[in-house]
């Protein structure tokens, strides 16, 4: 019998361009609560769903009771004691308490294969009652409050036997007392000899609950250390690791006048009193968790959806933009986040998505200048030094570098004078970030003020003249250049005040 | 990139345009089978014939192609089409000298207001497609019957004039065709010329990024449902004009054989993708098939059985190769 539940082994996992584990090593004891941390695209969420059965490694092995197995789906997964519990949970909303906890594994008789419906909504009280929950197993999923949702995935857990339960940031979207009562049931269940691997992106999460901690970033296994025996410094550290190397072209910023105001923007429920303003050749950097609101404060500038507090002035004017169409009129281009899904058409070719946004440009009388047309988009796209053969390649034939090119070449078109990129250099290699980190400096070189998106902390610090950190919807932080370390950031996107 | 890798792009790739060919070439075959089955197949008189009877399923095409294009599907189209048929029978057989070219623009009108309608219902309304055509279907159809009083319009109360639509000669060829083949070559301009008809294809391959790229997709909505519900009026007046008769029941369930024809031509019911070529070749193929099935005397009962088959062959050849050419371009993605 081996010390440990679970163990993996150098676990290499790869993408289609990109390395999502490289070498990670894990080991959980039973009855211990294992915090795993990291950054955003650390590599956790590959980690859990090599884990769960999910995705396949590609190199290395897993360990359950000093066993050596292989996951073929989640079910069997499942089956070997393995739950997870996730952030946005999955569950059914139209569906029974009972329903969501027996999914897939409903109680039948013998034979007939009738579901046991008496049996199993009992089972469904006393698993509920074992967690100190009081609401009926017969109301439906969709009423319940987000916590109570988590305490039924919770039971789902148990219903399976399960003896290692991974709970991905349960706390997220919890208040302060939900947490405390999820606290108390994560103890009660080790206390019972489960094994639970909590990942949060609170510190007070992992203080209060974990006595391991392992650290991922970048892909690779970082390390693993006893709660009490690491310094909160230490840990961010470990998170971030990196010096800031010479990645980031260094320019003289000439800060030029004001384009861009936002005074006291509110969405109830995603953002509020946000403030701030941008200048020609000024380049400012946006930063926080994921969920923190930042994407959803610019897509409501930008009008894809809508604040209703406060104001927005571009070049001293006040304005209320309702559509994407009017904000570029206005001189606001937006990256989007999703380049796939949002800001190409995989299957034209490079030189039509390029001009998209842009046909009034390139028609007149609603026909279309073709000789025109295919001039911009070849000199944007060799401007942008997009690698393919021609402007008729396929989008979907391009790396992720190149695609975003594509993408930025597409902003271009349009006659603008704010850019705003959302994580434009996500999902992409080292030498095409680099390609993008001179594009934007010589974007803000030119006059435009820039908005710089992105949860890489070196680049934000490497990249930007200001940087805005937010937090659950509001801004905690603005720090100078000067004054921005990476610790200082991360500590105004993840302590509560 | 490797050298295996190269050469399975240059096989999807050729798939790909070859798909269309293929078509052809299946319409070739099938000509031969037919003709050496029965020689008056493929006579100027037979040829002409069919011609005539596709010309009107081809102009439809059109417009329900765009319709697709845009993920969307209109059932609407034969009621669109009968109550314009049946409106524009109605006035002329009251009023017997008005010009054939009028009665043609009255049937196109109506199309067009019941196609805005439908465009409003999807754009503005947020109604599914399918949902809203399936209500206006009956809607219309219903509309047909109150507006005829559930009679028949038949050959002896229309003007001759009117009735002349179908039968005349433009330059040789029967008007229906020359109707159609001006309908595609202003198709072929539009789609592949203008800012709206590039906009078209944007909303259906990637509505989220065409919102993104400032594409106003209710106003591209209401313009195909607007198009498709102009041509089917067109249709309708062309239709009665034909068989000299206008019926409450005129072209029920045609909705189908248009989508068909759209889909055997290579339109893509996910949106996004569709060519002129496809859609020509894809009604030529169920008008030889209407056609050359009766001719050498397949048994009616058979009929649909065979046409049936035949697009779902198709289908599935479309769904097949579509898979290939995505793997391939992700093969091709530098990693």
């Amino acid at each position: 019998m081996s010390d440990y539940v679970l163990e993996l082994k150098a676990i290499t996992k790869t993408f289609p361009g990109v390395k999502a584990l490289e070498q990670v090593s894990f080991q959980l004891k039973q009855g211990e609560i294992h915090a795993l941390m990291g950054e955003n695209g650390a590599g956790k969420s590959t980690f859990i769903k090599i884990i769960t059965g999910v995705h396949r490694p590609d190199e290395g092995e897993i360990l359950l009771d000093g066993n050596k197995i292989e996951f073929k789906s989640p079910n069997d997964a499942q089956k070997h004691g393995i739950a997870a519990i996730y952030q946005h949970v999955t569950c059914y909303p139209d569906l029974s308490v009972t329903e969501n906890i027996f999914m897939g594994h409903e109680k039948v008789q013998k034979g007939t294969k009738r579901i046991l419906w008496n049996d199993m909504n009992l089972e469904a009280r006393r698993l509920l009652d074992e967690l100190g929950a009081n609401f009926d197993p017969r109301t439906q999923m969709g009423g319940l409050s987000v916590a109570q949702q988590q305490i039924v995935e919770i039971a789902k857990a148990l219903s399976t036997d399960a003896k290692i339960i991974i709970m991905d940031e349960p706390t997220a979207a919890l208040t302060k007392k939900e947490s405390e009562e999820l606290y108390v049931i994560a103890e009660q269940l080790r206390d019972k000899g489960t094994a639970i691997i909590f990942i949060s992106h609170r510190f007070e999460d992992m203080y209060r609950l974990a006595s391991k901690v392992t650290v991922l970033r970048d892909a690779q296994y970082i390390g693993t250390w006893n709660v009490n025996e690491i310094s909160n410094e230490d840990l961010v550290i470990a998170m971030v690791g990196r010096e800031i190397t010479q990645m980031f072209p260094k320019r003289k910023a000439k800060i030029g006048d004001e384009v861009l105001r936002v005074e006291g923007l509110g969405k109830t429920g995603f953002f509020a009193d946000v403030s701030f303003n941008l200048h020609r050749g000024e380049i400012i950097g946006l930063t926080g968790l994921v969920g923190a609101g930042r994407t959803e404060v610019f897509q409501s500038i930008f009008g894809i959806t809508s604040y209703d507090k406060g104001k927005v002035y571009v070049k001293g004017n006040e304005v209320r933009i309702t559509d994407p169409l009017q904000a570029m009129n206005m001189g606001i281009g937006y990256l989007p986040e999703d380049r796939q899904k949002q800001g190409l058409v995989l299957q034209w070719g490079i030189g039509r998505n390029i001009t998209l946004s842009a046909l009034e440009r390139f028609s007149s009388k609603g026909w279309l200048k073709d000789e025109l047309e295919s001039e911009v988009a070849k000199s944007l796209s060799e401007r942008m030094n997009v690698k393919a053969n021609s402007i008729f390649d396929l989008a979907s034939s391009l790396s992720g570098g190149n695609q975003q090119k594509v993408v930025v070449a597409k902003l271009l078109t349009a006659d603008l004078d704010i850019i705003i990129l959302d994580e434009p250099t996500k999902g992409v290699d080292v030498g095409a970030k680099f390609a993008m980190y001179e594009i934007i400096n010589e974007l803000a070189d030119q006059g435009y003020g820039v908005i710089l998106i992105s949860s890489e902390m070196p680049e934000v610090i490497g990249m930007s003249d200001k940087i805005i950190v937010m937090r659950e919807g509001r801004i905690t932080a603005i720090l100078e250049q000067a004054e921005a370390t990476q610790e200082a950031i991360l500590e105004a996107a993840m302590m509560s005040k | 990139m490797t050298e295996k890798a190269m050469s399975k792009v240059s096989i999807g790739a050729s798939i790909a345009k070859f798909r269309e060919l293929g078509l052809l070439v299946f319409i070739v075959l099938l000509s031969i089978v037919v003709q050496l089955r029965n020689p008056s197949f493929l006579t100027i008189e037979n040829i002409n014939d069919m011609m005539t009877n596709t010309a009107i399923l081809s102009i439809l095409s059109v417009g329900m192609m765009l319709v697709i294009v845009t993920r969307g599907i209109d059932l609407s189209i034969g009621a669109t089409l009968a109550l314009s048929g049946m409106i524009a029978a109605l006035t002329v057989s009251d009023y017997p000298d008005l010009h054939p070219i009028l009665a043609i623009l009255l049937g196109t009108l109506i199309g067009l207001i019941c196609g805005t309608i439908l465009g409003f219902l999807i754009s503005k309304g947020g109604i599914l497609p399918i949902i809203a055509t399936l209500g206006l279907m009956n809607v219309f159809r219903g509309l047909t019957y109150m507006a005829s009083g559930g009679k028949w319009v038949s050959a002896y109360q229309m003007p001759t004039s009117f009735k002349s639509i179908a039968t005349s000669k433009i330059l040789g060829l029967n008007t229906l065709i020359v109707i159609a083949i001006l309908i595609y070559i202003i198709a072929y301009y539009f789609i592949n010329h203008t800012r709206t008809g590039r906009q078209i294809y944007a909303v259906g391959s990637n509505p989220e990024s065409a919102k993104i790229s400032g594409i106003n997709i209710d106003r591209i909505l209401l313009l195909v449902y607007a198009i498709m519900g102009s041509l089917s009026g067109l249709a309708g007046v062309l239709w009665v004009s034909k068989f000299a008769s206008a019926q409450g029941d005129t072209a029920m369930g045609y909705e189908f054989s248009v989508i068909a024809a759209c889909v055997l031509g290579g339109v893509s019911i996910a949106g996004g993708s569709g060519k002129i070529s496809g859609i020509i070749l894809g009604s030529i193929l169920l008008g030889i098939l209407n056609n050359a099935l009766p001719l050498i005397n397949v048994s009616p009962f058979w009929q649909m059985g065979i046409q049936g088959s035949i697009i779902l062959i198709a289908v599935m050849i479309n769904a097949l190769v579509k898979r290939g050419v995505d793997r391939n371009h992700l093969m091709r993605r530098k990693i």
